[in-house]
């Protein structure tokens, strides 16, 4: 048994052992759970993929005269500024209001709220243009300026619902082409994408939240963040298998953390046809080897984890009505084709594996550095501790 | 001999001084290539184009595309238009299951993201499938 503060007390020291959730499945294999569970401190979990439900608030200083900012552009994207003055809401799906959206089906998106997002990350100037209807404390109007985020008083993203346990996984059993959030979809079973960097995905590493709670630092976009609740549509109790892992969504994050610290190789505005925009995050986060069994769970391999299996046709998933047709791992998913009902189908991810390992890697060395410590959560999620927690 | 069969997807220009002639027919005819026009246009100037591709012998291929040019017709292989943006890619794969000569794949076990030119037909499915828009056509 090892604690927060013991494993803190070696990552100061330089003395941690830190590995990445690909690279704890082959230590254990080599020289088994009780004796990894004893050299490794801390294992870093990755994952880079689109993330409905992002965000961002923004803080512009005062303008003179002051303002309070009732309608809000930025790039001609609308932020939400009914928040006070001078803060705003910008959500990673809005759309300018010259998008002609899927009048032109389907369509293209080239830019939305996930776009800004990234240039301000990028240090790109932007426009931020503010209408208001003038109070005696707040006259000004009217207001159009470019900035940078460097012109941003604050910034943070703040995301309800990011980093899913799980996820469905999407094909088609229509006789039409399907352009939806899953990508585009050919018609009869064309192809099928997925959505998980399946091993190396945190929440997958520590399937009943024993160390993922409120508080928990995080690796968010290319800078530090931390849990900040569970995430909207968080559902802890859904049916899981003999290891844990939920057979579907399950549980996701609220996360927050500060932009100016981001990199834009770690956060982009995604454009999806026929869909819309949104925001592709990168969230890594360390598990603690507090015991044997947090290893253990560390040590899930792509051939354990399910995923169901649905129809995003347009009898499918847009009706509401239950669209599981199957069930597929994510070894046969990332080999590239399955074989499902006698027919050969090729599969493709929509999250980057490649940038998986990377964020974890970049977590691990923060962490070997010393400048990267452990936050213990304050509270464990719903649902969060041991297999036989109860539902309330 | 096995011949070596290719298709690929060609953008034929033309002026209005050969606009009367029978392209397609000459590829079928002296070529013994199958066209399968895709996208075509004749504006009123009389200058138009022809999108489509191009099924036979590399040998015939090779040879139409020589007579082609005799005509004045301008010939573009747009494959060699579409272009992979590696910097831009998030290495996703949200291109590969939809690409469908496999020219944009993964290399696995590291599920890197690679495009081989020579194996693009120029469907342009990958440019509607990739979300940071990293491939685009160069016309």
């Amino acid at each position: 048994m090892k604690s927060y503060e013991e494993i803190n007390e070696k990552i100061r020291a330089g003395r941690a052992v830190v590995v990445t959730a690909e690279e704890v499945i082959a230590i254990a294999k080599d020289i088994g759970v009780k004796e990894a569970a004893r050299k490794i401190d801390v294992v870093t979990t990755g994952t880079f993929g689109i993330m409905c439900s992002s965000g961002a608030f923004l803080n512009f200083w005062h303008t003179k005269p002051k303002m309070k900012m009732q309608r809000v552009w930025l790039d001609d994207v609308p932020a939400y500024g009914g928040i006070a003055a001078v803060d705003c809401y910008l959500g990673a799906t809005e759309l300018p209001s010259y998008d002609p959206c899927n009048s032109h089906y389907p369509g293209s998106f080239r830019h939305g709220g996930g776009h800004v997002i990234e240039d301000l990350i990028a240090g790109k100037e932007i426009k931020l243009r503010a209408e208001a209807y003038g109070t005696d404390c707040y006259p000004l109007r009217s207001y159009e300026q470019n900035i940078t985020l460097k012109d941003v008083r604050e910034a943070f993203i703040f995301s309800p619902r990011n980093c899913y346990q799980n996820y469905n996984v999407a094909t088609n059993c229509g006789a039409e082409t399907v352009y939806t959030y899953m990508g585009v979809l050919k018609p009869h079973m064309g192809n099928i994408h997925y959505s998980s960097a399946g091993q190396l995905s945190p929440l997958l590493n520590d399937p009943y939240y024993r160390s993922i709670g409120i508080g928990t630092h995080i690796f968010l976009g290319g800078g530090e963040g931390f849990v900040a609740w569970p995430g909207t549509q968080h559902a802890p109790f859904d049916p899981r298998n003999e290891r844990g892992i939920p057979l579907g969504g399950a549980g996701t994050l609220a996360v927050i953390g500060d932009m100016k610290q981001m990199d834009a190789r770690f956060i982009r505005g995604v454009s999806l046809t026929g869909y819309g925009v949104s925001l592709m995050v990168g969230i890594g986060i360390p598990i603690p080897i507090l015991d044997e069994d947090m290893l253990y769970y560390t040590t899930v391999e792509d051939a354990d984890i399910q995923a169901p299996l649905c129809d995003y046709g347009k009898e499918g998933y847009p009706t509401g009505e239950p669209c599981v047709i199957g069930s597929l791992n994510y070894a046969e998913l990332k080999s590239g084709e399955v074989d499902f009902q006698g027919k050969k189908i090729r599969t493709a991810p929509l999250s980057s594996y490649t940038k998986a390992v990377e964020i974890a890697e970049t977590l691990k060395q923060w962490i070997v550095s010393g400048r990267f410590q452990l936050g213990q959560p304050s509270q464990l999620l719903p649902g969060g501790g041991s297999p036989d927690r109860k539902e309330d | 001999m096995t011949k070596n069969m290719i298709s690929k997807n060609v953008i034929l220009r033309f002026s209005p001084e050969v606009v009367g002639e029978p392209i397609v027919y000459l590829l079928v005819k002296e070529f013994d290539l199958v066209p399968n026009i895709i996208k075509a246009s004749v504006n009123p100037d009389k200058q138009g184009y022809i999108l489509l591709s191009l099924t036979g012998e590399e040998e015939n291929y090779k040879a139409s595309l020589k007579r082609l040019e005799e005509l004045g017709i301008s010939v573009q292989c747009l494959m060699e238009r579409i272009k992979w943006h590696e910097e831009i890619c998030t290495q996703c794969g949200a291109c590969t299951a939809v690409c469908p000569s496999l020219a944009l794949s993964i290399r696995r076990p590291e599920m890197a993201i690679r495009f081989d030119s020579d194996k693009c037909v120029a469907c342009q499915m990958c440019i509607q499938a990739c979300p940071v828009n990293a491939v685009t056509l160069d016309l």
